[in-house]
């Protein structure tokens, strides 16, 4: 940018202030989250502390988790979940987004109208049909009920998302290997997949995170302990009626972040893209 | 029936050996439906199929672990003269129309100022994006102890800054909690704003700006000129998607402040799964759902050819 305001004072005024600003507004809530999930009680609940910082921490909210709860058991549940139902909806999403990219067929375009109404269709539309569903499968209280449902969110997003990378790929390339004796799966396994490799990592990250945040089914599916995911078992044991346990849930929220936050920290130009690609489920 | 140059170059190679089902495989019609089959399959049967179930239950009086009977549009005429539903249908608006102008504007300006040079510009892109990626009911989670009624930290700030003299009662007042929903989805969704906004500012090439320049053209005529122009589709999409998702939240009105107080914060996902889940009348849970219909189908509908003529 030229002009508009120079040197020192100007950038101050047009980047370092707002930036400041944002940097403290998207992060505080963390900040929170970390700073309360290591203050004793008695610094919780007191008016006159002064809060912004921890005077005398304390990683009894942890141990509490673990001993009190089964925060381990929906940790596990929840990535079991993630990561199945991630598995599971790459590789259908990349069998439906293929042929709407790269090939000619009779009711092509039904299909790829189809797949898009349904990745737009949002879930509160379906819960509740769905949960007579699921009950009548007799579903109820397992995480099938939840694998099974997730990758309705999932499938959409990926095939979508994948769509575009797979038109990027010259149809050229395709058809050589083709000549060379190829099938039209095994050039798709072996020449155009390997070349479509940031989308598929885009696309299962992306969907890892979705599945990571999903709610919804999972507070209507899973009513015993055993089988919930954090956000669920958070939400239904450190809150009993009007009692909040709250460095106990600051303590889960913030373990239950660290999955994701791991994830995108090792692939953000992957996820930034996804996100710039496919205008992704808020 | 198409065929790919390729397969014209077949049969001289594959002639004796090829056996009829594989090269049955190989037409493109027939592999493109073995390959969607699956998906397809899947879709039709936990999309579509509750879909329309959903609309076969909103036309019964049926309650949970019963068999129900049909009503026709019964539900929806209860609904259409509860005073409730309106209050939920103006909130959901309310909601929809506030947080969306908020992220548009704040993530617009969110992107112009990463937009400028300057050290550690990724790492900043980074973190600004976590609100979005951190699950919802998690952070929503500590927003609540944020604007908890007696240790809300930002009462504690106003008050010790001298600006207040009494604590808000933030998720107590219909306002306020209101106010508080629309700010913690803004919170949320404005970086994903910024950050696509972000990518669509950066394919406008310098020069267009500095030929703007030359020719005199001040900072606001090359936004409205050159800035606008160029982000308008990327624009359009995001906020398309954003309204669709805000207009059906969940997540965070439920976390947040229940509906409440008196179903001031109750949008329609939350009042439909009071009804449909927690007090177990599945008809006319599903009918309140359907009740966004109308207005969805519009935005589906519109974003869904945008989306394909792109």
């Amino acid at each position: 940018m030229i002009a508009g305001g120079r040197g020192l004072a100007g950038r101050t005024l047009r980047l370092y202030l707002p930036l400041a600003f944002f940097l403290v507004a998207m992060l505080f809530p963390f900040y929170w989250m970390a700073i309360t999930s290591i203050k004793p009680n008695r610094e919780l609940y007191s008016q006159r502390v002064m809060p912004l910082i921890v005077h005398q921490p304390t990683l009894k909210h942890y141990i509490d988790l673990f001993d009190q709860t089964n925060f381990l058991t929906w940790t596990y549940n929840t990535l079991l979940v993630a990561v199945v139902t991630t598995v599971v909806s790459l590789v259908l999403g990349v069998m439906i987004a293929y042929p709407l990219a790269r090939m000619n067929f009779p009711g092509a375009a039904v299909v790829a109208i189809g797949v898009a109404a349904t990745y737009l269709v949002p879930q509160p539309l379906l819960f509740i049909p769905m949960a007579d569903i699921i009950n009548r499968l007799g579903l109820g209280n397992t995480l099938s009920a939840v694998m099974l449902t997730y990758p309705t969110l999932l499938i959409p997003f990926c095939a979508w998302l994948l769509m575009g990378y797979f038109k990027s790929v010259p149809r050229e390339l395709e058809e050589a290997a083709r000549i060379d004796g190829a099938s039209r799966f095994q050039a798709m396994l072996r020449v155009v997949l390997p070349l479509c490799t940031p989308g598929l990592l885009s696309a299962g990250i992306f969907a890892f995170t979705l599945a990571q945040n999903e709610f919804l089914y999972a507070l209507i599916f899973l009513t015993k302990s055993e089988v919930r995911t954090v956000p669920v078992g958070a939400i239904t044991e450190l809150i009993r009626g009007d009692v909040f346990y709250w460095g106990q849930l600051m303590a889960a929220a913030l373990l239950g972040s660290v999955p994701v936050a791991i994830i995108y920290s090792f692939f953000v130009d992957y996820y930034v893209a996804g996100l710039t690609a496919g205008s992704v489920k808020n | 029936m198409a065929v790919g140059p390729a397969s014209v170059a077949r049969p001289a190679r594959g002639a004796g050996r090829a056996t009829s089902r594989r090269r049955l495989l190989e037409r493109e019609s027939v592999f493109s439906w073995v390959m969607l089959a699956p998906g397809v399959l899947f879709l039709l049967a936990f999309v579509a199929y509750p879909f329309f179930y959903g609309i076969f239950l909103s036309l019964q009086d049926r309650r949970v672990a019963s068999a129900g009977t049909f009503v026709g549009l019964a539900n929806f005429a209860a609904q259409a003269h509860d005073a409730v539903f309106w209050q939920v249908t103006r909130n959901t608006f309310v909601y929809t129309i506030a947080a969306t102008l908020l992220k548009m504007v704040g993530g617009l300006v969110m992107a112009l100022v990463i937009n400028q040079q300057f050290r550690g510009r990724n790492l900043a892109r980074a973190f600004l994006l976590l609100p979005f990626i951190v699950p919802t009911v998690l952070s929503t989670v500590a927003w609540m102890w944020i604007l908890d009624p007696t240790f809300s930290v930002i009462n504690w700030t106003l008050l010790h800054s001298g600006i207040v003299t009494q604590n808000f009662s933030w998720l107590g007042n219909a306002t306020l909690a209101m106010v508080a929903i629309i700010m913690v989805n803004t919170w949320r969704g404005l970086p994903f704003y910024g950050i696509t906004l972000l990518a669509g500012l950066q394919t406008i090439s310098p020069d267009l700006y500095e030929a703007a320049a030359i020719d005199g053209a001040s900072l606001t005529q090359r936004f409205w000129y050159i800035t606008l122009p160029v982000l308008k589709p990327v624009l359009i999409i995001v906020t398309m998607f954003s309204v669709i998702f805000t207009f059906s939240d969940f997540q965070l009105p439920y976390i947040l402040t229940h509906g409440g107080p008196a179903n001031a914060t109750h949008l329609f996902a939350t009042y439909a799964f009071d009804i449909g889940m927690s007090a177990g009348v599945l008809g006319m849970g599903a009918a309140v759902a359907l009740a966004m219909l109308p207005a969805l189908a519009v935005l589906i509908v519109g974003l869904t050819l945008y989306l394909r003529r792109e």
